[in-house]
């Protein structure tokens, strides 16, 4: 499985990422934001970090890096994207994923690990979880409050689109367990197409016992079931 | 900027001249310039003559306490700074030193303690970025900050201000960089309530062969400014901190410098991308006293002159003066000595990351630091007697009368007091000193870059090292109220709980970086202050083995004439063998038994059950036996390396009880119960709430609990099974001759967790 890892300026979890996809046996590739292709992968990820500050919106300038046209290509492609923190947020701005990522409830930065729902394990992405599996990991960040319209909303659940939400130790989605104040808990969303998925919380973050969880294996893993893991460059 | 024809060649340097509306050197503007009478004369005497307006300048910021340690060289002098593992003392942008596998450490704290009393979040933001600065200009990237703060009493509208500011501050720079908070500390006291401390601690990780210094070497090669322009902030920032603080303070304002962490994190990666490449000889961060103190100082290092002109300088507004860029503080910038001919790679690497790099000078072999504005000279003073001929005193010190009966207040009282000290316990529990910092480093990134194995709340942070079995541990610590008390224990017993916080988690101490933050040293008992603690911390980093390779004064800090605790921050750091020997502060397993190390006292001075119960601030602190100490820490170490602890939890504010609380909650998730019993005949309040240093709580199976006892003992350490884990329903519950507490784990938890949340409530960082 060849991943490109795309850096913008200001990125900072690209190479948290490219360890994880060495430590599954994947080959991850950086590719940087002043880049027009993305060459020959199987998958495309977005890290998480400050693109461009956070200035303006998180992800929003970012959105206008050269990179973007060939991301946007390849998810038309039906190419396989994951974007995690900022990434999501980069995919909700170059409406690649519905909906925006809102300044947290508290309006302070919030880091630290959180429990998730897998909701859908029908995806390429969650395929090796089971139906409501309660994942661990961390979060990081000061805008994960996912938001979109009530219609949006509706459509997300009732397709199947909503990946993960934060939950208790009981999966249930109680207010007290949702860090941010997303709607409907949600932490992870799936586009209509089924090839790209946005993230709040790091899976990469959880991959070592000694990180303090391997939960986010699962994702990765996942993705290199479908590609042959020695494909390699 | 207009590029200027290449000035190599024979060179008639024109002699200095000072500028069109410079104002006439008089005695005020001495003064206003922070020189002494005795310390222009030595001006005069290096000059030949009277400096100009600009050169005044220079010598104001290079000879202030900040820049100069005029006050504090001669007793630093007296700290250990060798070992066979120290590979860069004091004296550069960071200490380094060798931590096995071909790696290297390199590792500084500093304070921001004067910008961050009158703009917490800019003056917090920027300490944090000119420690980074520090360490990656070594050639290290860092991979770990830490905290260290001080702050009023919560109570306060304006230290919650402060408080909420300066960790947002803080928070921002470092998640932004993408740098994870591994720990530290926050600590408050009335006596902070004016000026908090606010010291960040960076580490950064290196191959040994990597390293590279701030120098100017190579005469010829080409001064570069990189990374952000230069703009009228922070001018004579170094300054502003080396004076009091007062109402007036608040009109420094525009001396607080402004960050920018998205230009840092370009710097960073650029300037690591700089020094791989080998089109440098030297770099250096432009801090305190920007161009004029990098310039300088790397000139004063290598023996050899600068020539740097202003005019070449990129800067962000026009009609800077050369006074006003080379004072400025603006953030985020580098100055580079490239190598000859290397200037367009340097320049190339910038532009990836989206930066600038400009040639502004040449190394040169005059030993003189030159400044010209075009064809005209500004400055022109010899390197080394600017950056090391600062006039250094030695003051006198002598013991506060009022302290000093503090210290020996009668507390003989407090033996009195009714057996039942179970709402004391819950006060105590919810004291932000004791309670949970969730609040605060649930604000900072603290698991990027994948390597923290043990996150804030513990001992000590912990990162492994990837591609070996090593990891290295750090923490910072200061009872600044035991040192007001008595500078001398209260300094041993700073450096005491460092290397005891590191051994906790399996940590061999191995350095220590310090901040020493002190009122005015010009006050006789600032200076016995300062004196009785310098002194005491060379005794026991000699004993520790933890040599001092590098750090910070901060005096003055000082509010209308009130100076705060003296509050020497020892921030340590250590290294594990084996990630294997990371060891918790949490109990792990009911049934486990508890094991005490160590000896209760019936010392109650200083402590916090004092200050919330009483509000009082007195009493002897608690002694510290560095023997005795150095014993435990091998007893503790030898445990955890033979796989026998299941947890270590060093005893420290709130004493005992509210030691095996924290032990108890954990973080939160997995609580557990306790089941304690004390045979000691000691009064009460000492007993759950004394703070003797030395003690260790340990848990561990059973099973192993002997072997554990034999370790204590062939330390010669007083160990002994107090009572065991048990399932959080059962409670937490300690009995003593004379007293039982007895409470719900769950209530526990909700102070413990909930404490500083309520205090700040309503009240996040604007």
């Amino acid at each position: 499985m060849r991943v490109a890892i795309v850096t913008f300026p200001g990125s900072n979890c690209d190479y948290d990422l490219y360890k994880c996809i060495q430590l599954i046996g994947g080959a991850p590739e950086f590719r940087w934001h002043r880049d027009v292709e993305l060459g020959e992968v199987d998958v495309v990820m977005l890290p998480g970090g400050f693109s461009y500050g956070d200035y303006l919106r998180a992800g929003a300038i970012a959105t206008m890096s050269p990179i973007m046209d060939a991301v946007k290509d390849f998810a038309k492609a039906g190419g396989p994207i994951v974007g995690v923190c900022n990434g999501f947020q980069i995919l909700c701005e170059s409406g690649l994923l519905p909906g925006a990522l809102l300044r947290n409830r508290s309006l302070l930065f919030a880091s630290r690990d959180v429990l998730l729902r897998v909701e859908n394990t029908s995806s390429i992405f969650t395929q090796e979880y089971e139906a409501g599996q309660i994942l661990r990991m961390p979060i990081a960040h000061a805008e994960g409050n996912y938001h979109a319209d009530e219609e949006t909303l509706h459509r997300l659940e009732g397709e199947g689109r909503v990946l993960f939400r934060y939950t208790d130790a009981e999966g249930k989605a109680v207010d007290s367990a949702n860090p941010n104040g997303s709607a409907r808990s949600i932490a992870g969303i799936l586009n209509e197409a089924g090839n790209v998925m946005g993230m709040m919380p790091h899976p990469e973050r959880a991959v070592e016992p000694i990180l303090g969880s391997e939960d986010g294996l699962g994702l990765f893993t996942a993705l290199l079931s479908r590609f042959s893991p020695l494909e390699t460059a | 900027m207009t590029d200027r024809p290449d000035s190599t060649g024979v060179l008639t340097v024109p002699s200095v001249m000072p500028r069109e509306g410079d104002p006439p050197i008089t005695a005020e503007l001495v003064e206003e310039h922070g020189l002494s009478p005795s310390e222009y004369d030595r001006v005069l005497e290096i000059l030949g003559r009277e400096p100009t307006f600009t050169e005044l300048g220079v010598f104001s910021a290079m000879w202030s306490e900040h820049c100069g340690y005029k006050n504090s060289k001669r007793l630093l002098s007296l700290l250990p700074t060798t070992a066979p593992w120290v590979i860069q003392g004091p004296g550069e942008n960071a200490g380094v030193i060798d931590i096995g596998d071909g790696l290297a450490l390199a590792f500084k704290i500093e304070s921001h303690n004067h910008p961050s009393a009158v703009e917490p979040y800019q003056g917090a933001a920027t300490g944090v970025g000119g420690i980074l600065r520090d360490v990656f200009t070594m050639g290290a990237r860092p991979i770990a900050i830490l905290d260290s703060l001080r702050f009023g009493d919560l109570d306060s509208g304006r230290v919650r201000y402060l408080f909420s500011g300066v960790v947002k501050g803080v928070g921002d720079y470092g998640n932004c960089v993408g740098i994870p908070n591994i720990g530290g500390e926050v600590f408050f006291d009335r006596g902070y309530e004016g000026n908090p401390i606010v010291n960040a601690m960076c580490l950064g990780l290196m191959k040994a062969e990597d390293l590279i210094k701030g120098e100017a070497e190579g005469v010829g090669n080409p001064l570069m400014v990189v990374g952000a322009r230069t703009g009228r902030d922070g001018i004579h920032g170094a300054t502003f901190a080396s004076e009091e603080l007062s109402e007036d303070s608040q009109a420094r304002r525009p001396q607080v410098q402004v960050g920018d962490p998205f230009t840092e994190k370009l710097l960073l990666e650029a300037s690591l991308e700089l020094i791989k490449s080998g089109h440098i000889t030297g770099i250096q961060d432009m801090g305190a006293a920007g161009i004029t103190s990098s310039a300088s100082e790397m000139a004063g290092r290598s023996g050899n002159g600068v020539e740097i002109d202003m005019e070449l300088v990129p800067v962000r507004e026009p009609g800077m003066t050369p006074y006003e860029i080379l004072l400025s503080e603006s953030q985020e910038r580098m100055l580079v000595v490239a190598k000859s001919g290397s200037e367009k790679a340097v320049r190339d690497i910038l532009a990836k990351w989206e930066l600038e790099a400009e040639e502004i000078g040449r190394v040169t072999d005059d030993g003189l630091f030159r400044v010209r504005e075009g064809d005209r000279v500004v400055a022109e003073i010899p390197s080394l007697p600017l950056t090391e001929g600062c006039p250094t005193y030695e003051r006198e010190g002598i013991e506060s009368e009022e302290i000093r009966e503090l210290r020996c207040a009668d507390l003989t009282r407090f033996n009195e007091v009714d057996d039942d000290q179970s709402e004391t316990f819950l006060k105590l529990i919810a004291s932000p000193n004791i309670a949970s910092k969730r609040w605060l480093y649930g604000q900072y990134d603290t698991t990027v870059r994948t390597g923290t194995a043990v996150r804030p709340g513990g001992d000590a942070g912990v990162v492994r090292l990837r591609g070996t079995r090593r990891a290295v541990a750090a923490t910072t610590d200061c009872n600044g109220r035991y040192v007001y008390l008595n500078p001398r224990s209260g300094t041993l017993a700073a450096v005491a709980e460092a290397a005891r916080n590191l051994v906790c988690v399996g940590a061999l101490p191995t350095a220590v970086t310090n901040n020493l933050n002190f009122g005015n040293p010009l006050k006789p008992h600032i200076y016995y202050q300062f004196r009785e603690s310098v002194l005491a911390m060379a005794e026991a980093c000699k004993l520790f083995e933890t040599p001092v390779t590098g750090g910070n004064v901060s005096f003055y800090n000082e509010t209308d004439g009130v100076a705060i605790y003296p509050t020497p921050v020892i921030g340590m750091v250590g290294v594990l063998e084996d990630v294997d020997h990371i060891t918790r502060h949490a109990f792990q397993n009911e049934d486990d038994t508890i094991i005490l190390l160590g000896d209760n006292t019936d010392e109650l001075g200083a402590s916090e059950y004092l200050y919330v119960m009483e509000g009082l601030v007195a009493g002897e602190p608690p002694s510290v036996d560095l023997l005795g100490e150095r014993g435990l820490q091998h007893a503790v170490l030898a445990m955890i390396q033979d796989g026998l602890l299941n947890s270590a939890h060093d005893v420290s504010e709130g004493g005992l009880a509210c030691a095996l609380v924290e032990s108890a909650l954990g973080e939160g998730e997995r609580r557990l119960g306790v089941q304690v019993t004390l045979r000691d005949a000691l009064p009460v309040l000492p007993l759950l709430f004394g703070e003797a240093q030395g003690r260790v709580v340990v848990s561990c199976d059973p099973r192993s609990a002997d072997e554990v006892l034999r370790h204590a003992k062939r330390h010669g350490v007083h160990g002994r099974a107090v009572g065991k884990v048990v399932p959080s329903d059962e409670g937490f519950r300690i009995d003593g001759r004379a007293t039982s507490l007895e409470a719900d784990i769950e209530i526990l938890a909700e102070l413990f967790f909930g404490a500083i949340p309520t205090l700040m409530d309503g009240a996040g960082p604007s």
